[in-house]
Parts: C-alpha cells; sequence; structure tokens
C-alpha cells in the first residue's frame, strides 16, 4: 500500500510540475514567428522562435561550424549579426576579439531567437551539407592510426578546399548513449570529390575516435557534414613548409596534392614528425611523389627512433629538424597540424625564421 | 528545537558563522569551477541568492502543505530537487522574456545553479531545524548572501593572486581549496558573535 502511495504521489507531483513548466514555456517562451534574414534578402525565412540561432539555421540545413556542440566553449560558430541579437552575453566574451565585438560578431550557439534577424553568412557556408555515406575501405596506417575512406551517396558531390575538415557523426554504443560529433580534416584531394578521406588516431577514452576504431568496418553508413575551416593554401609566396604530426597528415596530404594535380608553382617542404618508426605511415608514397617532383621535399622525422627502427634518416624533435633545414623564411607560408603543443613550439621556430605568425596557418586537434 | 530564535539571528549567523561555503562546504563546485573572476562570479553570487530565496520559501509551503499531510517525508529530498529544478527553469525562462537585461547578467548562470548542493542544503537545514516561514525565509536569504560573499571573496583574493606563482601542483583548484580553509578559519572568528547549529 505505501508503495503504491510512493509511486502515485511521486507522478502526480512531477505531472504537476511538468505541466506548470509546459504553462510556463507557452507563455514565457512563445515568441511566435521570427523572420531571418541572411545577407541582405538572399534567404529569407521564417522559423519557430525560442530556440538558439545555432540550432534554427541547422533546422533550416544551414550549418555553421561547431565542434563544442553549442556549449560555447569552442568559439568556432560566430557569424556577423546586423540586426536583432540583444547585448552580448558573459558566456560569449572571451571568444570575442574587440575587432570581432565592433563588428557584431556573435555566438550563434548562445544567441537566441527572440525576434527579427538580419546576419550575414560567409557564401562558403552554404556549400556545408550533410551527407549519409558508406564506409569504402578501412586501412590500418599504424598500430593506433587507422584511414577512412567514405565514398558519398550516388550522384552526390562535395566541394572542399584542400586543408578543409568535416564533422563526423557517431552512434551511440556501448555506454555511450548520446550521438557525439568530431571534426577530422579531410585527406583526399578535392577533386576528387564523391567520397571522403579521414585519417583518425584512437585516442584513449575517446568517444569518438574509439567509435571509429572499434564500432565501424566496410559497408557501415557514417553521418558526415561539412567542410569547414579556413585551413587552405594562401600561396602568396614562392614556397611552402608544412609541418605535421601523427594523424595531422591528413590535411598536409590533400594540399599536397592538389598543388601537384593543379600544376601550382611553388616549391614545398614537407615535415612529417613521429617519435618512433611504428608510428611512421604512407612513407614510401610520400618518398615516391618526391622522386617524381623537384618543388616537393620530403623530411620524415623521428623523435625517439627505437634501437631497432634501424632509421638512418632525421631524428629529433619536428622543431629541431625544422630549424635545421630552413634558413631564411622570409620568402615562406606555414601550415601546420598536430597538437597544440607541437603547434605553439613549431610558431616560434618559424618566427627565428622570419616567417610571422600572421603567414603561419594551423589546424589545433 | 529551535524554533524561537530571533530571525534575525538566523538571517546574520547564516551569512557568518553558518557559512554554506565556509562551515557547511556545500555548493563547492560552482564556487571552486566558477571564481576566477570576480565580476563573473558575484553575478553568480546574486543568482544564486534570488534562487535560494525563492525555493527556500517554496519548499517551506509544499513541506508544509503536501510533504507533511500526505506522509511523504522520506521523500523530502526526491521532492526538494524536483521543485527546485522546475522553479529554476520557470525563473529562467520568465526572466529572459519579462527582464531580458537581468537575464543578460544573471540569468544565464541560472542552468548552472539548478544541482547547485547549497540550494538543496538550505532546504534541507530548514526541515531539519524546524523553522517557521520568516525564519526559512532569512535564512534562505542569509545563505544565499553568505555564498555570495564567499564566492566574490575567493574570487577577488584569486584575481588578486593572478600573477603570483603557484607551485604546478596547487594551481587552479588546488590553491582554490587552500584559500577556502584560510577564510573559513577566519569566519569561525564571529562565532562568539552568534552561532546556530
Amino acid at each position: 500500500m505505501e508503495i503504491l502511495t510512493t509511486v502515485l504521489s511521486v507522478t502526480v507531483i512531477s505531472v504537476v510540475l511538468a505541466l506548470i513548466i509546459i504553462v510556463a514555456e507557452y507563455f514565457f517562451n512563445n515568441y511566435g514567428e521570427c523572420e531571418i534574414d541572411i545577407n541582405n534578402g538572399d534567404k529569407v525565412f521564417k522559423v519557430e522562435g525560442g530556440y538558439s540561432l545555432l540550432s534554427t539555421l541547422s533546422g533550416q540545413k544551414i550549418f555553421i561550424p561547431s565542434a563544442c556542440g553549442g556549449k560555447a566553449t569552442c568559439g568556432l560558430c560566430k557569424v556577423q549579426i546586423i540586426e536583432g541579437a540583444g547585448p552580448l552575453l558573459p558566456t560569449e566574451e572571451p571568444y570575442l576579439s574587440e575587432q570581432e565585438r565592433n563588428h557584431n560578431y556573435r555566438l550563434t550557439c548562445q544567441v537566441k531567437v527572440k525576434n527579427n534577424f538580419r546576419i550575414l553568412i560567409p557564401e562558403e557556408f552554404f556549400n556545408i551539407k550533410e551527407y549519409i555515406t558508406t564506409i569504402e575501405s578501412i586501412s590500418q596506417l599504424t598500430h593506433d592510426i587507422k584511414g577512412f575512406r567514405l565514398k558519398l551517396p550516388d550522384e552526390e558531390t562535395v566541394q572542399f578546399k584542400a586543408g578543409q575538415y568535416m564533422q563526423f557523426y557517431t552512434k551511440p554504443y556501448d555506454k555511450i548513449r548520446e550521438s557525439v560529433y568530431r571534426a577530422y580534416s579531410i585527406a583526399n584531394v578535392p577533386s576528387d570529390n564523391e567520397a571522403i578521406e579521414l585519417i583518425i588516431r584512437q585516442v584513449p577514452d575517446g568517444i569518438c575516435t574509439t567509435y571509429a576504431h572499434t564500432q565501424l568496418s566496410e559497408g557501415d553508413q557514417v553521418k558526415i557534414n561539412g567542410p569547414y575551416g579556413d585551413f587552405y593554401l594562401r600561396g602568396d609566396c614562392s614556397e611552402i613548409i608544412m609541418i605535421a604530426g601523427g594523424s595531422g597528415m591528413a590535411p598536409i596530404k590533400s594540399i599536397i596534392l592538389d598543388v601537384l594535380e593543379r600544376g601550382i608553382d611553388i616549391k614545398m617542404n614537407f615535415f612529417f614528425g613521429t617519435v618512433t618508426k611504428k608510428d611512421l605511415y604512407d612513407l614510401d608514397y610520400f618518398e615516391n611523389i618526391a622522386a617524381r617532383h623537384d618543388n616537393f621535399q620530403f623530411i620524415p622525422a623521428l623523435s625517439k627512433p627505437a634501437p631497432e627502427d634501424n632509421w638512418d634518416g632525421e631524428v629529433g624533435l619536428i622543431t629541431e629538424v625544422v630549424d635545421r633545414f630552413i634558413d631564411d623564411g622570409s620568402d615562406m607560408e606555414g601550415y601546420l597540424c598536430g597538437s597544440p603543443g607541437m603547434i605553439n613550439a613549431c610558431i616560434n621556430v618559424l618566427a627565428t625564421k622570419s616567417i610571422p605568425e600572421e603567414k603561419v596557418y594551423y589546424d589545433k586537434f | 528545537m529551535t524554533i524561537d530564535i530571533n530571525p534575525l539571528v538566523i538571517f546574520f549567523a547564516s551569512i557568518l558563522t553558518s557559512n554554506m561555503i565556509l562551515s557547511n562546504f556545500l555548493g563547492m563546485c560552482s564556487y571552486v569551477s566558477i571564481s576566477g573572476e570576480y565580476k563573473t562570479a558575484s553575478s553568480l553570487g546574486k543568482s544564486v541568492t534570488l534562487v535560494m530565496v525563492f525555493t527556500t520559501a517554496l519548499n517551506y509551503w509544499v513541506y508544509k502543505l503536501v510533504i507533511v499531510p500526505l506522509g511523504l517525508a522520506y521523500l523530502q529530498y526526491v521532492l526538494f530537487i524536483m521543485i527546485i529544478a522546475a522553479s529554476v527553469q520557470i525563473i529562467e525562462m520568465a526572466m529572459d522574456r519579462l527582464l531580458p537585461d537581468l537575464h543578460v547578467k544573471l540569468g544565464i548562470f541560472l542552468p548552472l545553479i539548478t544541482v547547485n548542493c547549497a540550494i538543496l542544503g538550505t532546504s534541507l537545514f530548514m526541515v531539519i531545524r524546524d523553522y517557521n516561514f520568516v525564519q526559512s525565509l532569512l535564512f534562505g536569504l542569509g545563505s544565499g548572501l553568505g555564498w555570495w560573499l564567499a564566492i566574490s571573496a575567493l574570487a577577488a583574493i584569486r584575481e588578486k593572486m593572478g600573477k603570483t606563482k603557484v607551485p604546478r601542483g596547487l594551481e587552479g583548484p588546488g590553491i582554490a581549496f587552500i584559500i577556502t580553509g584560510i577564510m573559513a578559519l577566519a569566519f569561525i572568528g564571529f562565532s562568539g558573535i552568534f552561532t546556530i547549529t
């Protein structure tokens, strides 16, 4: 009897509270229909108010980059809001520079749609689409890195710049109940536009990397969207220096293949750093390219070669190797992809070679 | 039972000698994580105060009118939590709609304090100590102000310490706990003035 009354009273109280919230939501969170105007009338649509601008836009199939999923921790989802955003929120402050604030940049994940909006979205965001892909092949590149080739649905193609990245969605598995997404750089060349290749290193306890490594096999479906990012070749120079560590090779590979394919007249130096020989991959592939093209130099380096590696190539931290190879970088641009620690160290080294930070482009993962 | 304590004594005691953080060590998670910057910490403190007063008052009547008559005292933890969560959500929605300026300053912190244990603690202490309505209200207000005082003080100290060299193992939360400990010792000094248990 007592169990029954407990269950009953808890149920009744929960229902009453839920009803109160629904009623309150109806009164307070009901902002009616709001009109969103993108790029001065290019696209205008009406939406139901009360949700964040980020999710409202993705409901309209306009995807703004966001690596954190709307928690105001990545700062990627900023766009210019000309009208409608209201005052700047404390949660946005850390991610907006003085200049961005003056130009009305805001984080779309924090701004709520309560009235009509006028916003400016860069054209390339409209290339961003969602794709349900099929895994065509998986290759084991090293003991902890796998390469994935994801085939787009028939008749569909993707337009991206070499160096950009895609967002990759997991399905719930094991104890992970929610779908999550993470960003991975595209490793194939843009002309190969019917598939996306990704290089994923398994991070211990990483939700998404563990999913990719243990749950996926050829023929499985994977949801991705993109492309995103401003890591791509600028080419305002005669020579570029590219530095990657581990799975950071992906965007660099895409850039190299793109430059060679389009016959761009630029000299490329590619430094690829890992710890031991078992972490290296695609060695023959790049050495082959280097043998066939005069404008491409490939320098793999190991920081701590194991005795059994029989390594006669470069040894040392990638920054030391770069320091040995490059004398004067005043007509060079730098392209970096790897861990934040590696990138910061490389920026410092490149600065000593007269490559200022404005001419160094990077993706930190 | 402490039923006839002057409500004002409860009010001041809950700010100083029975401070939610410094003597009961409740609500520590947001206290440690959001105390890096004085401005933010102070806004969070104000929101906690607001929610504490509101939920203590609400829970008092829920306890008297629903929990006691139905004999559900053993469920009070669950029910209080549910009521706190629901009311915080409603306050946030209402504030966003009716007081947008205030929402920008305080409202965005509200989701963070839904699960703040100091808020639940205040409601539970109110029941255990058998306070009447006025006592509960002032207890809620005092506890909130005390929490605000503590987090503002910690944030101000941490801001001052911004440039000092802290041993590596103690950076961040480590040193925050040590500062809190010293602050707690200092606050014990008030216990000669008035104490509630």
